[in-house]
């Protein structure tokens, strides 16, 4: 059994390099345990030897898109993704176009990994919400907490939207930063030290009351893209059981309503000369 | 009338702005703020940046510049005689407004529309000058959705087009004759015109594009539109006929439906009643076959029962239990064209299957992997070792398959 170390969770490249010396070694995916940090040696006692960088006497085969797929499925929480993407790694020598099989028992696990993380990484892209920090300008924090450990995968996304702002991300486990010039990754932050307010919000939460439809009330629609565990750093959120309780009496109120009667003359003038306030 | 609050305000044309469904901030050009000195991206996909609890996404801050109108078309909230309260934004708030909660991730962009203020091509010129702020003076590189008015200035249609993502005109209702009743100042045959331009002009920008990589874009995004379900009298056989018209003639993106919604202060010449949420479900759902899985109207005619789609069943089940007579499907050989047709397959699904049968024959388990539900796929399909042994008869088939009441009751 060979124990491999990799650095940290997300060590992409540490498990590249590795892998690939295993590979040029001829181990067998099932003699091999991977291990992260200084964490104990297994159950196996094994001996622990860092592997040394080898140069392949061959050409190791990979498709392009097991590369970077590879990258997204580390920053799944799944424990066994070591194991699970050094065994692909392994079958793919002898079977190139392995990763086109869907139904492959290790090929259908992986692309939930990546599947996961893809949408976790979406609905930190949508979910995020800035808050502007007081007495600075446009500076703005937030406070986010994924599933999987896609904080530093995901940052680029903020610095191209957001470049010309300054802003950091924190979340549990590790935080980013942007200075308007250079991404910066530092450790893991509180709630608390994010702004536990917004002027805006006021603004933003009277947008999402009034974009609100209560004669299509569709909680499953909502829970299913908004699952609830998000809604707890949404400042949107707190109107969610207040709107769901009065939706169907705002719905009948409208149906039930007598007609008015129209002024028709006063509103044709309104309209030809709107008020400029 | 004292002035009213920006927040006031906000709320007013907001709530003006919820009945037109379009929500969409995908499929523009790739580009983002680097390099720039303002902010936004756009990256292909779309985001939602939040849900409401009608189930839709918040994905642009779409909202209306003035919900003052000249017109009085029946189905909407603006309409002159409705006394709606109204109020008017400005440019420069509207584009503070959408920089403001774009810098806190809260949206993708700004779908902006309005009622017609003064004339046309005044309230068309208020549109332009807003995302003209936005691009130009603020560099903004999010997404703009733009509605264009009717009988506005072809001259600023083009300009709207040029700042836009995507612009779109609503043809409001399926038909002419129901237009011509519930919409008496809009006139179909001007609203085709103003679709066919901007179509010529994003031809022609995508050709001029080809020899000059600079050339000035046009609504890179596409235009789209949207009728409503339900305030006239139109079957979803007139609907589908009509919007499936609009995605040839003029090469839409989207057509969107909305079921006609309780609106405060209703005229009472419509059909006052909650709105048909499973009616518009099923022709979204029709409008996807059409779209993407080959079907023609004739196979929509066949899913439905006098011009209708059936609300307990999907369009495709439905069609699948009229023609019968060709299936099973074979998943190991079947051409893609078959396997589109079996209902629980999506175009994901048969990717998939074609991928992986390459490598072997697939069983029913593999299918079960592939897809969402294996029983209701299991009737229509071969595998290496499954086969229907005898097609069940219609209604028992439908009845099996139909989800149980309760469960449509949940949907809603």
């Amino acid at each position: 059994m060979r124990v491999v170390r990799l650095e940290h969770e997300t060590d992409f490249d540490g498990w590249r390099g590795q892998a690939r010396s295993l590979l040029v070694d001829g181990i067998p995916p099932q003699d091999v345990a991977w291990q992260v940090g200084t964490a104990q040696a297994d159950l196996f006692g094994a001996l622990e030897r860092p592997l040394d960088p080898r140069e392949p006497s061959r050409r190791l085969r990979v498709p392009k898109q097991f590369l970077s797929d590879a990258k997204l499925a580390i920053c799944n929480r799944d424990r066994g993704r070591f194991d699970l993407l050094y065994r692909l790694l392994w079958r793919i020598q002898q079977k190139p176009e392995l990763l086109a099989n869907s139904v492959d028992d290790d090929v259908y696990q992986f692309e939930k990994l990546i599947k996961s993380v893809r949408r976790d990484r979406h609905k930190m892209r949508a979910f995020v919400r800035f808050r502007a920090v007081k007495g600075e300008t446009d500076t703005y924090v937030a406070w986010f907490e994924p599933e999987h450990r896609i904080v530093e995968e995901n940052a680029a996304f903020f610095v191209r939207r957001f470049a010309n702002m300054r802003w950091s991300i924190l979340t549990p486990e590790c935080s980013a930063h942007w200075n308007r010039e250079t991404l910066a990754f530092g450790p893991g932050a509180k709630r608390a030290d994010a702004p536990d307010s917004d002027a805006l919000e006021e603004m933003w939460r009277g947008y999402y009351a009034a974009i609100f439809n209560p004669a299509r009330l569709k909680v499953k629609a909502m829970t299913s893209e908004m699952p609830k565990k998000y809604w707890k750093n949404l400042p949107e959120a707190e109107l969610i059981k207040p709107l769901m309780a009065s939706a169907h009496r705002v719905e009948t109120g409208m149906i039930d309503a007598e007609a008015t009667p129209a002024k028709r003359r006063a509103n044709y003038e309104f309209a030809a000369n709107p008020p400029e306030v | 009338m004292a002035s009213l609050s920006r927040l006031e305000k906000l709320k007013i044309l907001a709530d003006a702005a919820k009945y037109d469904a379009s929500c969409s901030s995908s499929g523009s050009t790739t580009r983002d703020s680097r390099g720039g000195k303002g902010v936004g991206s756009s990256e292909g996909m779309g985001i939602c940046h939040a849900y409401t609890p009608d189930g839709r996404c918040i994905s642009l801050l779409k909202i209306l510049m003035a919900n003052y109108c000249m017109f009085d078309c029946r189905f909407c909230v603006n309409r002159i005689s409705s006394n709606v309260q109204r109020a008017r934004f400005m440019p420069e708030d509207l584009a503070r407004l959408t920089i403001d909660f774009y810098k806190r991730n809260y949206i993708e962009g700004l779908f902006l529309s309005s009622g017609i203020i003064k004339s046309p091509d005044y309230t068309m010129e208020q549109l332009i000058e807003v995302a003209r702020i936005l691009r130009v003076r603020e560099d903004f590189r999010g997404y703009i959705h733009l509605k264009t008015i009717p009988d506005a200035d072809p001259l600023l249609l083009a300009e709207a087009g040029r700042l836009a993502d995507r612009v779109s005109i609503n043809v409001e209702l399926p038909t002419r004759s129901g237009l011509a009743k519930f919409a008496p100042e809009k006139d179909e045959t001007r609203i085709r015109d103003a679709m066919a331009s901007t179509r010529d002009q994003i031809i022609g920008w995508k050709q001029e594009r080809k020899r000059i990589k600079s050339a000035p874009r046009f609504a890179p995004a596409g235009q789209s539109t949207q009728m409503i379900l339900g305030a006239d009298g139109a079957s979803d056989s007139d609907v589908l006929r009509s919007s499936t018209d609009l995605y040839g003639s003029y090469r839409l993106k989207r057509v969107y439906y909305s079921a006609f919604s309780p609106i405060p202060d209703a005229s009472k010449d419509l059909p006052l009643q909650r709105p048909p949420l499973m009616r518009e479900h099923r022709v979204y759902q029709a409008d996807w076959l059409w779209r993407f899985y080959g079907f023609g109207l004739q196979d929509l005619d066949t899913a439905m029962e006098g011009g209708m789609l059936p609300l307990d069943i999907d369009p495709k089940l439905s069609w699948a239990l009229q023609r019968r007579d060709l299936f099973p499907i074979d998943v190991n050989s079947a051409a893609k064209e078959q396997l589109l047709r079996v209902p629980g397959l999506g175009t994901k699904s048969v990717g998939s299957i074609l991928s992986a049968r390459r490598h072997g024959r697939l069983r029913l388990a593999d299918i079960g992997k592939l897809c969402r539900n294996i029983s209701k796929i299991r009737p229509f399909i071969v595998t290496q070792d499954w086969r229907p042994t005898a097609i069940l008869d219609r209604e028992g088939l439908r009845g099996i398959l139909a989800p149980k009441p309760k469960q449509l009751e949940l949907a809603f």
